[in-house]
């Protein structure tokens, strides 16, 4: 297991440089010269000069380039903004714990929230109570994020007066973003628990369970819903991926400063060095992600669980297997 | 029919229900069972055996599956009438299932043990180690090492997997044992092992037994009594002498005749012409009608009684007791 993990890891390193190269080549040959913006409109020819080869931009491509990976990976600096030369990591470190966290209670609602409308929806199958699950969920998947928090933000801040409408200076702050991150991978997640449950409930040890005269309730729990769970957890890593990096919409209505405020406003001022390092820092993040939904996948599914196990296990069992068998002929 | 033999099973009709068409899979089935017994249940794929001991312990799944009309009366009880936390107890403690698919039936993220001992904690009330050390203990009685216990299915072969399923079965030394076709699966050298292996628990036990089989070779060495199920009918019942000695109905004569002859030079197999009837559009008389080489008119028309020909022995069939003259 550990070697596995060791092994997972080596090979995020050429994920990221390859991811690194690329982002870098993009805005590289994209349109508008980071001289210009640092400087701003009415700056003179001579001074863009200057800067240019002060920042190194006029030297070729491979140089750039190379200089751009050694600081960013033996020296781990990302350099500062062309806008307001503030140091990247330092931005990035104030920014991706709030972002992070966002991300972190969203998925926590999707797996409290989204699994048990699933299941429910499946155990009650085409009654009132899937019916009713399931045109949440399709309200959920179907409804913007920005109109819904707009919606909201009327509702819960100007008109009720409870949370406030944004910023996070209070923990009241973060219910109405967490909940609007979460609104589709909720009802992405019970759409995807439901049909997984309803696969799993016709299944043979499903019956199996029943016939040693079990309880329903234990059935559901020790019998379905684990082997259930097995393809929902894509869908949770891949849901969390997703707000990590996608958070941008909520992140911008509530003024949280997170990951995706800080990419919308580099994009915007074509901050090329904040979008290369957040590119890169996001990419790092995506791996370890993909890492842990592949573990919990082990220990979730014995079967997996077996792949991972050294070789050494595995020779072993074949050999205890070997004796039964001819103890048993 | 005696409502207090062991197991009584009356008028059992089974249906299922998918877009609109309902599916006749069983067509009042009757059939009696004495302690200690075992009855083979034969048939083609899709005759309705499995459904018939589905019902038994109302494990059909509902829907697409309905019981129409029935009495099963076990031990003086009317299975369909009992409620189901009272059918709960039962399940696994008096009747319990040996499942047809070893591959399928065990859950892939349980240990087996944990498998096992889920049954005797429900049943026994006792602790949850209590529960492992005597599932282990089961696993040893069908022939698997303590030491696997904390496996998982995936690590078991085919045949281990099956041992596991009859371990479930026998965990809580039931009176009767649904057994549907627990060696299908497997290949034969492991066949004959399973089939031992539970013929010295049954004998060992006294438990009683509905073997679903389509294999008759089986039938004629673990059964005392036989029913021949076609499109959800019984269509010939009787001892396995009666059955095997004279087979009356020409659906079991097609049987015995599908089967090839190891002593004569035959060069090809005799196998029945057609397929069974669509269950959602069966044939108004007999079922058997469409397929039947001595099928006259009078057999299209209505319901074929049964006819008791001598002992036990009853067949569904017109003609029954006639054939043999004029066929062999």
């Amino acid at each position: 297991m550990i070697r596995y993990i060791l092994k997972r890891i080596l090979t995020i390193i050429p994920v990221v440089l390859l991811v690194a190269v690329v982002v870098f080549t993009v805005m590289y040959f994209s349109p508008g010269n980071p001289a210009e913006i640092i400087l701003g409109p009415g700056a003179s020819e001579e001074n863009i000069h200057t800067l240019e080869v002060q920042l190194g931009l006029d030297q070729p491509y491979f140089v750039q380039l190379g200089r751009f990976m050694f600081n960013t990976f033996i020296r781990f600096d990302l350099g500062n903004s062309y806008v307001n030369d503030i140091s990247i990591s330092h931005e990035l470190a104030m920014r991706f714990p709030k972002t992070l966290l966002l991300a972190v209670f969203a998925i926590v609602l999707e797996l409290i929230v989204g699994i048990p409308l699933g299941m429910i929806a499946a155990i009650k199958r085409n009654r009132w109570q899937d019916q009713l699950c399931m045109l949440f969920a399709l309200i959920g998947v179907s409804a913007p994020a920005f109109w819904l928090g707009i919606e909201m933000v009327l509702i819960f801040s100007n008109k009720l007066h409870l949370l406030p409408s944004s910023g996070i200076s209070t923990w009241t702050g973060w219910i109405l973003p967490v909940i609007l991150v979460s609104l589709r991978g909720v009802a992405q997640m019970a759409r995807q628990a439901r049909s997984s449950m309803l696969e799993v409930i016709k299944s043979d040890y499903v019956t199996t369970g029943r016939a040693k005269g079990l309880k329903e309730g234990e059935i559901m729990f020790k019998y379905a819903l684990p082997n259930a769970l097995i393809p929902l957890i894509q869908t949770a890593g891949n849901s969390f991926a997703s707000s990590l990096g996608g958070a941008i919409v909520i992140e911008s209505l509530f003024s949280i400063p997170g990951i995706g405020q800080y990419m919308i406003q580099a994009i915007g001022g074509r901050d090329y060095a904040v979008i290369r390092g957040t590119v890169v820092v996001l990419s790092i993040a995506f791996c370890l992600i993909m890492l842990i939904v592949d573990l919990i996948f082990a220990f979730v599914d014995p079967r997996i669980m077996a792949q991972y196990s050294s070789r050494a296990k595995k020779e072993r069992y074949r050999a205890g297997h070997g004796k039964e068998v001819r103890s048993n002929a | 029919m005696d409502e207090n033999s062991f197991l009584s099973v009356k008028d059992l009709v089974v249906e299922y229900t998918s877009n609109k068409e309902t599916i006749h899979a069983v067509n009042g089935v009757s059939f009696e069972l004495e302690k200690g017994k075992t009855l083979g249940l034969v048939g083609e794929t899709g005759a309705g055996k499995t459904s018939i001991a589905k019902s038994i312990l109302r494990i059909l799944p509902n829907p697409p599956a309905k019981v129409r009309n029935g009495e099963i009366w076990f031990e003086g009880e009317d299975l369909m009438q009992v409620e189901e936390s009272e059918m709960r107890k039962i399940r696994g403690r008096k009747i319990s299932m040996i499942f047809q698919d070893p591959m399928t039936s065990l859950n892939p993220t349980m240990r087996v043990a944990n498998q096992i001992a889920d049954g005797i904690r429900r049943h026994d009330g006792c602790s949850k180690k209590e529960a492992l050390h005597k599932a282990a203990d089961m696993l040893e009685v069908v022939g698997i090492p303590k030491s696997r216990a904390r496996d998982y299915p995936h690590q078991f072969s085919g045949g281990m997997k099956q041992r596991v399923i009859i371990a479930i079965a026998l965990a809580c030394e039931p009176d009767l044992i649904l057994a549907d076709e627990p060696t299908s699966a497997l290949d034969v050298t492991i066949q004959a092992q399973v089939l031992e292996m539970m013929d010295e628990l049954k004998s060992q036990r006294g438990t009683s037994m509905i073997l679903i089989t389509h294999d008759l070779g089986i039938v004629a060495e673990t059964c005392d009594n036989v029913a021949i199920i076609y499109a959800g009918q019984i269509v010939e019942y009787g001892d396995k002498y009666e059955i095997f000695d004279n087979p009356s109905h020409p659906y079991t004569i097609g049987l015995f005749g599908s089967l090839p002859d190891m002593e004569s030079d035959e060069e090809r197999l005799h196998p029945m012409s057609g397929m069974m009837p669509n269950p959602t559009d069966l044939p108004k008389g007999c079922k058997f009608y469409p397929r039947c080489p001595h099928a006259a008119d009078a057999c299209a028309e209505a319901e074929i009684p049964l006819t008791h020909l001598e002992g036990t022995h009853t067949c569904r069939c017109l003609k029954a007791g006639r054939l043999n003259e004029t066929e062999n």
